[in-house]
């Protein structure tokens, strides 16, 4: 299997790797050299545009970050990757989905130095079944770093969670990762709207996996979670970089697609003491990051599909990705990483696929927009 | 008459309930099929007993003949008259308890009476043509448009509202929209955002040329969802037309934009 499927993207990064490993022993000059002789190779190759680009914009980032074993900071950061929302059916029903997270793992498994972890942001399955939850967890198994695992809804509804957890765990838990404080939450209950309505566990799963119906009720982290968070924090000082990890945005962006978690508010107000934290969230399939207060927040990208912008209730400092091309299944998906600044802020770069990755800094968000701004996009939602 | 008005809607609404709930296309004729998918009825009246020619109302019941009008034969104009009145006099008589209005008078829309920019003097509002600021004028009356009632208006917008539920139907489902691999239009598209039908027709760089909506629907389903593609008067590309559309109410139309 992944034979089959990584000829194609296996020779890309294996060429991507060799001008990576060139690149830590030289200056900039002879990086700017290496970029042309990169994009004539690629040219020669064949390798149509955006591809082209995208191999010399990820050199550039790369060095800007100090990757390079000369650079100031003299050490590779510390650094996460993400893959996140691939929706398996499962494999006889549907390939395409599993192509693109076996092209994910392919790109996290590529990246020199390996990321100290993979966060997986949810929403493994579709419908929540075994079969398609073991068919993530062994595709995720091919992954060379450790994995930390969070919930989606598309993981939970049809069991309640039964099978995942049985597979990975508490969907709620804290870590630390080089001075930060780390914690996963599951932002993903809803209140009981299937028993009034007789539903069958099946119609539940359904329902929940559609945005746009008026049935389902909102995600929320509950008290009981919340009163998990403050004492699982209460041993933390407010000195100590906090990062978040939940499904939902733990802001309200778009109540009709349940883009929105009900008790953003309490659980925002539970971070509050915190000087450096940052929320990390994925189900929303799409460039997005916003900063509420003292918290920054970042979304993720999907393998599986991109998610049209909400018609109202974006957050200003959002730069939208540009609309995705249908013709291509891979065009607005993608994956990505975070790395840490030495005040334990994170940065992160979208690897959307088949385009320019994108950098969004920490900086950005503090500065409201004033520094750093992300490139805009050509075609906006409309 | 309200009454009335409210049954034939609640009847409407009745059919496009069933006809959803079947969820069904099958070639069984108009067996089955929601009203706005299924051919129009005909309206045939009785054979003539007097080698004459039969004329029925519209009400499909009531009828008379023209005695030594051979068939493909016009009436006079009188003639005519003659048939029309006995018709209506026959239902009346069927029909005391109705009120047959033969126009509707009642007041016009706001929008009748808008004058042509530049008609007065600036500032000084209500001064809209002859008439204006007097007794409403007399609307026209006799015209097929004039003796449309709310009733009817309800009836359209409960037959319009269930084309386009058809419509929504179809695109949330990877079944009725023929997909083999569980994907369904929704999944990408919640409320059908992002699919622009006021930009059609276009030209889609992909396809090399310029497209209609249905095109792209139809394109869509063949990919991502991985269904067969439509024919332009399949009731389900219709139905999905009409969902996409109704999804953009007051969007201007914008043809060509990118
Ligand atoms: C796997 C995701 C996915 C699915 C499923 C999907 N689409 Fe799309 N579709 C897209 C993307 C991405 C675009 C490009 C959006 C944009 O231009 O912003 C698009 C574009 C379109 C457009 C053209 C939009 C424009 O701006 O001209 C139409 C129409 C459309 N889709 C209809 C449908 C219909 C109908 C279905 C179901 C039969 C469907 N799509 C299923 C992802 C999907
Ligand atoms: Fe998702
Ligand atoms: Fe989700």
């Amino acid at each position: 299997m992944a034979a089959r499927h990584t000829s194609v993207e296996t020779k890309y990064y294996a060429d991507r790797d060799r001008v990576l490993k060139k690149l830590r022993n030289c200056d900039r000059r002879t990086f700017l050299k290496l970029s042309a002789a990169t994009m004539g190779a690629a040219l020669a190759k064949g390798l149509m545009p955006p591809h082209t680009f995208q191999l010399v914009d990820v050199a550039r980032a790369a060095v800007e970050k100090g990757w390079d074993s000369t650079g100031a900071q003299g050490s590779p950061p510390f650094r996460f990757a993400y893959i996140s929302d691939a929706h398996l059916y499962e494999r006889t029903l549907n390939q395409r989905f599993v192509r693109a997270i076996v092209k994910a793992v392919d790109d996290v498994n590529a990246l020199d130095p390996q990321p100290d972890f993979v966060l997986y942001g949810g929403d493994l399955a579709q419908l929540g079944s075994p079969a398609q939850l073991e068919m993530g967890r062994q595709i995720l198994s091919g992954l060379k770093a450790p994995v930390k695992m969070m919930v989606g809804e598309h993981d939970w509804f049809l069991d309640m969670g039964e099978k995942w957890q049985e597979m990975f765990g508490a969907p709620t838990y804290s870590f630390d990762w080089k001075g930060i404080h780390a914690v996963v939450l599951m932002s993903v209950y809803e209140k009981d709207f299937w028993t009034a309505r007789k539903m069958t566990p099946e119609q539940r799963m359904q329902t929940v996996a559609g945005l746009d119906n008026a049935v389902q009720s909102r995600f929320e982290v509950g008290e009981q979670q919340r009163e998990w968070l403050k004492n699982d924090l209460a041993k933390v000082p407010t000195t100590t970089p906090i990062l978040i990890f939940s499904h939902s945005p733990l802001y309200k962006y778009y109540r009709n697609w349940n883009f929105w978690t009900e008790d953003a508010d309490e659980v925002q107000a539970i971070l509050k003491p915190y000087d450096k934290v940052t929320v990390i969230h994925a189900h929303t399939h799409q460039m997005l990051f916003n900063r509420i207060g003292n918290i920054n927040f970042y979304g993720v990208l999907s393998t599986a599909w991109p998610w049209p912008y909400a018609p109202e209730g974006l957050p200003p400092l959002t730069v939208q990705m540009n609309r995705a091309d249908p013709f291509d299944q891979f065009d607005g998906c993608g994956d990505g990483q975070f790395t840490a600044r030495a005040d334990g802020l994170v940065d992160t770069i979208y690897n959307l696929w088949d385009r320019n990755p994108v950098t969004v800094k920490a900086d950005y968000l503090i500065s409201h927009g004033s520094v750093d701004q992300p490139p805009a996009p050509q075609f906006a939602s409309y | 008459m309200r009454p009335r008005a409210k049954s034939k809607v609640v009847a409407a609404a009745l059919i496009s309930a069933v006809a959803g709930g079947a969820a069904v296309y099958l070639n069984l004729g108009n067996r089955g099929l929601p009203a706005y998918a299924q051919a129009l009825p005909t309206h045939q009246p009785p054979p003539a007993n007097h080698a004459g020619v039969v004329v029925q109302l519209c009400d499909g019941v009531t009828t008379t003949e023209v005695k030594g009008l051979k068939p493909g034969e016009q009436m006079t104009h009188s003639q005519a008259l003659e048939v029309s009145r006995e018709l209506m006099a026959e239902w009346q008589r069927k029909h005391p308890d109705r009120h047959w209005v033969m126009a509707q008078s009642k007041t016009p829309a706001t929008t009748a009476t808008a004058a042509p920019s530049g008609a007065g003097p600036s500032g000084s509002q209500g001064t809209a043509g002859p008439g204006a600021g007097a007794v409403q004028p007399r609307s026209q009356q006799g015209d097929t448009y004039a003796s449309f009632h709310d009733r009817d208006y309800m009836v359209w917008q409960a037959e319009t509202d269930a084309f386009v539920e058809q419509g929504n139907k179809i695109f949330h489902s990877a079944t009725l929209l023929g997909g083999t691999i569980g994907v369904s239009c929704d999944m990408c598209h919640p409320d059908a955002s992002n699919t622009h039908p006021e930009t059609y027709p276009k030209y889609q760089a992909q396809l090399q040329r310029v497209a209609l909506l249905r095109d792209m629907i139809d394109w869509c389903i063949e990919n991502p969802v991985k269904g067969k593609t439509l024919d332009p008067n399949d009731p389900k590309l219709r139905a999905l037309e009409a969902y996409i559309l109704a999804q953009r109410k007051g969007v201007p139309l914008a043809y060509g934009k990118h």
